[in-house]
């Protein structure tokens, strides 16, 4: 279709990717560029301290909504794990494998 | 784009780079940028990072049912580094390749880095403007998850951000090129629960970020901002959302 072979490079592609590339480094760099630029007021700082929480509910609750009693089932493995031993990758090991076998049994 | 090379000229600013090792500095208000700092980075995100190789894996097969050559696709996964956005820009992919829709699909769902970024500031501030944004263009939603974790603990560790974002894009990059060269020969990622490991990785972050009852109200109005927002609206706009209105919320709240 566009390119046959695995390493062909077609013009318009590769400048689709690079322009791709310049819109996600601006995003990436953007909210860091303003917090530098702007007086951050007592109020705005606490606004600004619950996002990272925030966020996290934000990806997760959808996502998990999504799902279903397996992966409802293994994100509470993983908090489980994470409260009584604080290691995050006992925490996803322990989850990935309570998925797959929730996702067998149901 | 790998390695971001560090042009002369460029003032190293901040606090000095102490060389504390891994040790946590707790309550120090020094951040440090150095070797162990990424190697710490790396090391800790090694196992996210092989997951995360999952996600590389389909979004190569993808691409190259997309039209995609390997190489193309490799150029795609290590000059972007955003999972979400290429999934969805080689689901667009057409003949003739709709330009602009693709770059709006990709502003919208990666705005969400601007507030990660943000929430990153009160740290990267601290480093000269090179690491900080360097650093800045290796994250994804899993090292940012892990460097949140890291440098809330008090570590200090400014490199930390590097390290995650060096493994996870040699792990993006190899496994993109792995799935574009493989084809059809891997099946389903969630028979191995690969799927499972951002929600497992946030939900890890959540009780590491949890205060106590000053967090309950933000984050039920995330919650219930994400969820409405993303039945309701197109693309990752419900992530934006629930921090923004989470966030705002907060400022409100801040003067009673």
């Amino acid at each position: 279709m566009i390119s046959e072979g695995a390493l062909a490079l077609d013009p318009l592609v590769v400048g689709t990717v690079l322009a791709m590339a310049l819109v996600t480094a601006v995003t990436k760099i953007g909210g860091f560029w303003l917090l530098r630029r702007i007086e951050v007021s007592e109020r705005l700082e606490a606004g600004l301290s619950v996002l990272p929480g925030a966020i996290v509910i934000a990806i997760l609750g959808p996502e998990l909504a999504a799902g279903g009693p397996p992966e409802w089932g293994a994100a509470g493995v993983v908090l489980l794990i994470m409260w009584r031993t604080e290691n995050i990758l006992l925490s996803l090991c322990g989850g990935i494998g309570a998925v797959v076998l929730f996702r067998a049994i149901v | 784009m790998a390695g971001r090379p560090c042009p002369p000229g460029e003032p190293t600013a901040g606090p000095s780079v102490a060389d504390t090792p891994d040790a946590a500095s707790d309550g120090s208000e020094t951040v440090t940028f150095d070797r162990s700092g990424i190697r710490a980075g790396f090391l800790t995100c090694l196992p996210v990072a092989l997951g995360v190789g999952g996600y590389g894996i389909a979004f190569g097969m993808l691409a190259r049912r997309a039209g995609l050559s390997v190489a193309e696709a490799a150029l795609m996964s290590a000059t972007v580094l955003a999972g979400a956005a290429q999934i969805v820009a080689v689901e667009l992919w057409a003949e003739p390749l709709p330009v602009a829709t693709i770059l709006l699909a990709t502003l919208a769902i990666n705005l969400r880095y601007s507030l990660m970024g943000a929430a990153l500031g009160p740290w990267l501030k601290r480093l000269s403007a090179l690491r900080g944004y360097g650093s800045l263009l290796l994250m994804a939603d899993e090292n940012w998850a892990l460097t949140m974790r890291d440098l809330r603990s008090g570590s200090g560790r400014g490199a930390f951000l590097l390290g995650t974002g060096i493994a996870m894009w040699v792990f993006w990059v190899a496994s993109t090129i792995v799935g574009a060269a493989a084809g059809g020969v891997i099946g389903d990622p969630t028979r191995y629960g690969i799927d499972f490991v951002l929600a497992a990785v946030f939900v890890a972050l959540a009780a590491e970020l949890w205060e106590g009852r000053s967090t309950l109200v933000p984050w039920l109005v995330a919650l219930a901002t994400a969820v409405v927002a993303a039945e309701l609206v197109p693309g990752q706009w419900y992530i934006l959302l629930g921090g923004v209105v989470a966030a705002t919320v907060e400022v409100i709240r801040h003067d009673q």
